[in-house]
């Protein structure tokens, strides 16, 4: 199994409802607290699994049309097949697990070090100020096996809580899988690729606008050069301004 | 990156302490071997001890800089892996093999026996190895252009002689009494090499390079058709009103005026003030400058050292707005 994430770049409105849910279920999760500091102050800081940033893309249709649009992404682990934030750990508290390839950090290990973070290019890796360890995404793995959950809830609470379900949750491995199918349909994308992490989330590149129908200036003009009809010409002269 | 200051200070004092017992074991084993010379307990007792004691300074300092170091004896527990890990277990090596040496030669009342010799070459080889294992903690990691490039543990090595080759000048000279002329020309070519390493090394980072925003965000490649390479993105929102932990660790921006100043200053303080001052040193026998040459190098060693993170940007920079790293 490779268990991860497929984003819509297209329907993700940038609510921040995953992030917002994500805190709660895994504030008391198995790595919880997501410890924050002076949350209520000028200068707040927290610990957060999943960040959601905007961007501007600047773009143009095949016909050459502006086509700009606002984009929403939101980040999490993406739970890499050549993780380097787990080579670099010297106290072996981050693990990828074999069974499912989460990458998982035991809370009981870690010393604190930032090298993780360091390795990780994706932003995913955020250290708990006020416990001293790492924190990070565990694709709700304290949701997903739970038998005691209706089976429709076995997902993570970012998927379940996601108002456009622009995030969906499945096993990569399997090509039948909704992520999998997606990744085909819609042409899904890894970021930042060339650093040769292998990461497994997917990003559903937003689509494209049609080209709207518009009115040539420049055949306008021609059409005005031959002057209105007779018949306009009369009608303009009876209608006084 | 955010220059972690127990780490500059980890990194300078233990490179200065490896490199002190360095040159001590090589210049030992060297006249030993050469000319039959015994060692001089002085310089044992004295250089092991200063070198002992700048390299224990240096890796409790490294352990400040820890969120948790009550943890930080699992660190040895991914020699196969990590190369945190592979430098902590040689740090601990270190000590038993150099010991082991200073017992032996010191009971032989500085007489040399095979033992010895095999104990000094192997603490000789660890203190290579630790400083190639600091430099290989930057050099491993990919998101960060600046770090990730071959001249980098050369640099870690080469500042550690270069440091330790200057305090040895020193402890040399308050043992026999005046600066060798010998020691301070090995110095001095010792310096010209770190000196034109680090000047390659910048010219190797001068450009952007690598991942852009466009390959961070998958944004903006479809324009190809439309003839222009790719469409520009920007950020729009970071999505926090307040800094966190990605922006406090990876945000930091000296301002480059301010780099080009401390560039110039650690040619000055690292290289050419101290090069200067042994120089005139060993030319009017004035033992005093060899202190004054360390403790200049020291300061641009820091200012090395600082820069080293301060210049290094990483790919998360991407996500918070940068166009290129």
């Amino acid at each position: 199994m490779k268990l991860g994430l497929v984003v819509d770049l297209d329907t993700c409105v940038g609510c921040h409802a995953c992030a917002t849910a994500c805190k709660q279920w895994n504030t008391s999760g198995t790595i919880g607290p997501l410890s924050d500091t002076a949350p209520y102050d000028k200068d707040p800081i927290g610990t957060w699994l999943n960040r959601i940033r905007s961007y501007e893309v600047e773009e143009r249709t095949p016909a050459g049309n502006a086509s700009s649009k606002t984009v929403h992404m939101p980040m999490s682990c993406m739970q890499c097949d050549d993780a380097a934030c787990v080579t670099v750990c010297p106290t072996g508290a981050s693990y990828k697990r074999e069974e499912d390839g989460i990458v998982l950090i035991d809370q009981d290990k870690c010393m604190g070090c930032n090298l993780c973070a360091w390795a990780c290019p994706y932003g995913a890796r955020e250290l708990d100020l006020d416990q001293g360890v790492m924190k990070k995404c565990t694709l709700c793995v304290d949701r997903i096996y739970d038998q005691e959950l209706p089976e429709a809830e076995r997902q993570p609470a970012c998927v379940l809580t996601c108002p456009t379900s622009s995030r969906v949750f499945g096993d990569f491995d399997d090509p039948d899988s909704a992520v999998s199918k997606l990744t085909v349909e819609r042409g899904g994308k890894p970021l930042m690729p060339e650093l040769g992490y292998n990461p497994v989330n997917r990003y559903l590149p937003p689509r494209n606008n049609s080209d709207v129908p518009t009115i040539s200036a420049e055949k306008d003009a021609v059409a005005n050069q031959a002057g209105p009809s007779k018949l306009k010409q009369w009608a303009n002269k009876l209608i006084a301004r | 990156m955010k220059p972690a200051f127990s780490v500059l200070i980890f990194t300078v004092t233990s490179g200065a302490g490896y490199g002190l017992l360095l040159w001590m074991l090589f210049s030992q084993l060297g006249l030993y071997l050469s000319y039959g010379e015994t060692v001089d307990l002085h310089e044992l007792i004295g250089g092991g001890l200063l070198g002992l004691v700048l390299v224990t300074v240096g890796l409790l300092s490294s352990t400040l800089h820890l969120a948790n170091p009550k943890n930080a004896w699992r660190a040895f527990n991914r020699f196969r892996t990590s190369w945190l890990s592979r430098e902590g277990v040689f740090a601990l090596m270190f000590y038993p093999a150099f010991l082991t040496y200073v017992y032996l030669v010191w009971s032989q009342n500085g007489t040399i026996t095979t033992a010895a010799m095999v104990a000094g070459l192997l603490a000789m080889i660890i203190a290579v190895l630790v400083n190639i294992s600091t430099g290989m903690i930057y050099a491993s990691l990919k998101p960060i252009r600046q770090w990730h490039k071959p001249l980098t543990t050369p640099i870690y090595v080469l500042f550690s002689l270069m440091s330790g080759a200057l305090i040895y000048l020193a402890l040399n000279a308050v043992t026999h009494g005046h600066i060798s002329y010998d020691l301070s020309h090995g110095y001095l070519i010792l310096a010209a090499i770190t000196l034109i390493t680090k000047w390659r090394y910048f010219a190797s980072i001068g450009k952007p390079a690598g991942a852009t925003i466009n390959t961070a965000t998958s944004l903006g490649n479809e324009d190809k058709q439309a003839g222009k390479s790719q469409a520009a993105v920007r950020l729009l929102d970071a999505g926090h009103s307040a800094e966190t932990f990605l922006t406090n660790e990876f945000g930091y921006d000296a301002g480059a005026m301010k780099l080009m100043k401390l560039r110039k200053m650690m040619w000055l303080l690292a290289f050419v003030i101290p090069a200067i001052t042994v120089v005139l040193g060993a030319h009017f026998q004035f033992n005093g400058a060899a202190f004054f040459a360390i403790a200049i190098c020291f300061a641009g060693l820091l200012t090395e050292r600082w820069l080293f993170f301060a210049e290094a940007r990483h790919v998360v920079r991407l996500y918070h707005g940068d166009q290129e790293t």
